[in-house]
């Protein structure tokens, strides 16, 4: 040791001051440093925090409704003419009755009428065109109810069941002193003791002084960006903007209440008028609900629909009807189980999810039955057996790839394969699962591979020392330390595969299918497909049932991700 | 089958077993010839040759990368794992080349098992742990006998009073001197005939390393066991023979007494004295 140590030459080094200007100043900027690393590390977690509270929160306000269904409830009588005037009472002869005449007079029993012939149909497309589902379905099961009247739940049409559920779209104000209406029906001309109407006369001006400005701004951005091509649309705006300011700066003046306004209307005498024209102490409409009597009445109150009638999708008249019918306790709100049972529809209230969820279940099926084994044997063999040359070099790098292969890709391959030449089903979960185990077996290959690398090498040398072979050390000892990583391979994969779209455009799943997949080889679509599928549409209550299906599939992924955890979990302890 | 009956018996007739072995006439377990081992360009073990006698313990001492645990590991063909390693010469167990095309590797590692320098239970039960090897083997035909072997070897293994309440609980819950002796019980539970140690007291505290090498002292009896150590105290206090490796050769091999007060190499006498390692 000693003579080692002699023979070594002794370098003269600087010796380590801490004390120094510059050592401090060196302390204070790794303090800095760290503090400095910190905040970014909370700053991005702030920033990633709120950009998914804003997603979820969003998608569920956006979704929740979804969830929500609002029909009537009517006494309808079945009568036996109306059904079965043979006195058959067997399924098919219900099936094809026509219940609409049936409806319609249950329906017009609930209003007040005569509406007359636009009323009538009016209030016939208030319900949805599978409005009588739940009736027939009563009937089918009990056709002895055919001759009685039975309280039944009709289902309401898209839009009605939208405005339902909009909340503080009607305001309501009291009336003060007395007017009288000279008609029951058809224009009414209404005529005030005071001046009764100057409050509301005042907010529709007041809302047009609004809407002037809402122009002028539109104008002034037009006029910046578009030059001389838009001068017309200008010159249009301002003008219309002009007329409005002009209108409104006369308090005074009558008003034509046009399709830009909101709707005012008039409740009397237990009937409903809708205001054409206003002055402050006297008006001119139509009675949308016919009034009892044409006589003076100090019990009256204006209603307003704040939304213009130019920018909703239901008019006056049907919000008359439903706020008439939601009044009288006709109106009832239950949970949407149709979300849940039925396949796609063109009608949004029809529409439902059980179609793509059956399709992405027996997809999911496919998928994983071959992903697992497949990719987990192919990782064995990669990790534990291959021998290390060129060959296995080239097959690691390309799985490694594979992975990174855009998943439409994937789709072309799977329309080029398994439908021209292997002649399989379009639209059919086999080969939609099929594509999806071909995109999904890289990772699952890649993570199975990095759980048995993981596994320390002593406890197979154990195995090994004991006698065991190769293999046996690998199934019996390395295999199962892996599993919990495998399994999150797994789900990450699958989890992967549950929002894939773009593959399965190509190989025909985006198609419009009614009918719920009952196996394989069924046409079907998947929840992705369907999100998209209804994004694409244009009724507004598409766009809900768009967020709802996003939820619905967002709990299958929080559902499937805490089953592995808590799977994992349970392996991990037997450990 | 028949090798765990012969080694029973064995265990029964001959208490004096340890002292025999370092009698003159004795009997040769395993035998190697220029052996030598490379990994890959790098040559790891040079011409080594040696005897190791039947029932009795045989340290291998030596500074760090002296290949040592290279030697140690080609007499159960542990080497093979590695894809790059190439061992060539002879080793012989009971005067069979173990590395002949027609010995089968596994049989082999039934035949001379291995503890390692750290303890590594399967994460398993206690039970699973010992029981593993007999029931590769086959050598319990129901759950009565292999109850009695995992006994058996728990009790050699000393660690059956710790263990006996617990044997379904994980063998990774013990603490490192026991998890160490249920490897050495999962060792000896397939019968083997000889037991390699590698360093396997290297990350005990010194409690556990005293009744690791209680342990080694009793198994003598049965078993021929060669073991891998840095400690020149443990060597001395285990081993009835001693070989030295250095840079890859075996530079000298006796008697343990001899080797440590006597040495007839320079460099034996360097290292035990702690000139250099």
């Amino acid at each position: 040791m000693t003579d080692l140590a002699v023979s070594r030459p002794v370098t003269a080094k600087p010796a380590l001051d801490v004390s120094s200007d510059a050592a401090k100043a060196r302390i204070r900027a790794r303090y800095r440093a760290e503090r400095r690393f910190r905040f970014y590390g909370i700053a991005a977690l702030v920033v990633t925090t709120l950009f998914l509270a804003m997603l979820l929160v969003d998608i569920v306000s956006k979704g929740l409704p979804v969830f929500k269904a609002h029909s009537l409830v009517l006494d309808v009588a079945v009568t036996q003419d109306a059904i079965d005037p043979a006195g058959k009472r067997d399924a098919a002869t219900i099936r094809a009755a026509d219940l609409a005449p049936v409806m319609r007079d249950a329906l017009k029993s609930a209003v007040p009428g005569p509406l007359g012939r636009l009323g009538d149909r009016t209030l016939v497309r208030l319900l949805s065109i599978g409005a009588a589902d739940d009736l027939v379905a009563d009937l089918l099961r009990n056709p002895a109810l055919i001759g009685s009247t039975i309280r039944t739940r009709l289902l309401l049409s898209d839009d009605a069941d939208i405005y339902l559920k909009a909340k503080g779209a009607v305001t309501s104000r009291r009336g003060d002193g007395t007017i009288t209406p000279d008609a029951k029906s058809g224009a009414v001309a209404i005529a005030a003791s005071g001046p009764a109407f100057a409050v509301d006369l005042a907010r529709i001006k007041a809302v047009m002084v609004e809407r002037a400005r809402v122009l002028e701004t539109e104008a002034a951005r037009l006029d910046r960006s578009g030059g001389a091509a838009v001068s017309d649309k200008v010159a249009d705006l301002r003008r219309e903007a002009a007329e409005l300011l002009g209108r409104a700066r006369d308090p005074a003046g009558e008003e034509t209440l046009d399709t830009r306004l909101p709707s005012l209307l008039l409740s009397i005498n237990g009937g409903l008028v809708k205001v054409e024209k206003l002055k402050a102490d006297s008006a001119v409409g139509t009675a949308l609900l016919p009034l009892s009597a044409a006589s003076a009445s100090s019990d009256w109150s204006v209603v307003t629909y704040a939304t213009p009638a130019g920018d909703r999708k239901i008019t006056d008249l049907e919000i008359a009807l439903l706020e008439h019918l939601r009044a009288t306790g006709k109106v009832e709100a239950h949970f949407n189980t149709r979300f849940f049972t039925s396949g796609d529809s063109r009608e949004p209230e029809l529409a439902g999810i059980r179609g793509a969820l059956s399709g992405t279940a027996w997809t999911m099926l496919v998928t994983l039955v071959l992903c697992v084994p497949i990719g987990v044997l192919a990782a064995i063999y990669l990790e534990e057996f291959a021998p290390k040359n060129r060959w296995t070099d080239i097959v690691e790098v390309n799985i490694n790839n594979l992975a990174a292969v855009p998943s439409i890709v994937f789709g072309l391959l799977g329309l080029a394969v398994f439908l021209n030449f292997f002649d399989l089903p379009r639209s059919a979960p086999l080969v939609g699962g099929l594509v999806l185990a071909l995109l999904v077996l890289p990772t699952i290959i890649i993570a199975s591979r990095a759980a048995l690398k993981s596994v320390p090498p002593s406890i197979k040398e154990a195995a090994l020392g004991v006698g065991a072979s190769h293999q046996q050390a690998v199934f019996h000892h390395v295999l199962p330390s892996a599993v919990p990583g495998i399994m999150t391979g797994t789900i990450i994969g699958m989890a992967h595969a549950l929002g894939e779209t773009a593959p399965l455009l190509l190989i025909g799943m985006v198609a419009f299918i009614v009918d719920v997949p009952q196996a394989i080889t069924d046409a079907s679509t998947v929840l992705p497909v369907q999100v998209y599928l209804w994004s694409d549409l244009p009724e507004p209550a598409f766009q809900e049932k768009t967020a709802g299906a996003i939820i619905v599939m967002l709990m299958f992924l929080f559902v499937m991700n805490a089953a592995a955890i808590m799977l994992r979990r349970r392996f991990e302890r037997r450990w | 089958m028949p090798e765990a009956l012969s080694i029973r018996t064995a265990a029964e007739s001959s208490p004096a077993a340890a002292t025999a072995a370092t009698a003159a006439p004795r009997e040769i377990k395993v035998t190697a010839r220029d052996v030598n081992v490379s990994y890959g360009e790098k040559q790891a073990l040079f011409d080594v040759d040696v005897d190791i006698a039947a029932r009795s313990v045989m340290a291998f001492i030596g500074p760090s990368g002296c290949g040592k645990s290279t030697f140690l590991r080609c007499i159960n063909r542990m080497n093979d794992t590695i894809p790059i390693c190439r061992v060539t010469g002879r080793i012989e167990v009971d005067g069979r080349d173990i590395y002949d095309p027609e010995i089968d590797v596994v049989q082999l590692r039934a035949r001379v098992g291995m503890v390692f320098q750290k303890p590594n239970p399967f994460p398993k039960s206690i039970y699973e742990n010992v029981a593993y090897g007999p029931r590769l083997h086959g050598m319990a035909t129901n759950k009565a006998e292999l109850d009695a072997i995992v006994e058996e070897s728990l009790r050699r293994a000393s660690l059956w009073k710790e263990v006996s309440d617990r044997l379904e609980q994980p063998g990774t819950g013990l603490s490192g001197g026991q998890q160490q002796r249920l490897c050495i019980a999962r060792a000896i539970a397939v019968s083997p005939e000889i037991i390699l140690m590698d360093e396997p007291c290297s990350a005990l505290d010194p409690i556990a390393t005293a009744r690791i090498e209680e342990l080694i002292d009793e198994l003598t009896e049965n078993f021929t066991i060669i073991i891998v150590t840095h400690s020149m105290q443990q060597a001395a206090r285990v081993s009835q023979r001693t070989a030295f490796f250095h840079l890859g050769r075996l530079i000298e091999e006796g008697p343990t007494e001899q080797i440590f007060s006597n040495p007839k190499d320079r460099r034996t006498q360097d290292y035990i004295t702690g000139r250099f390692g």
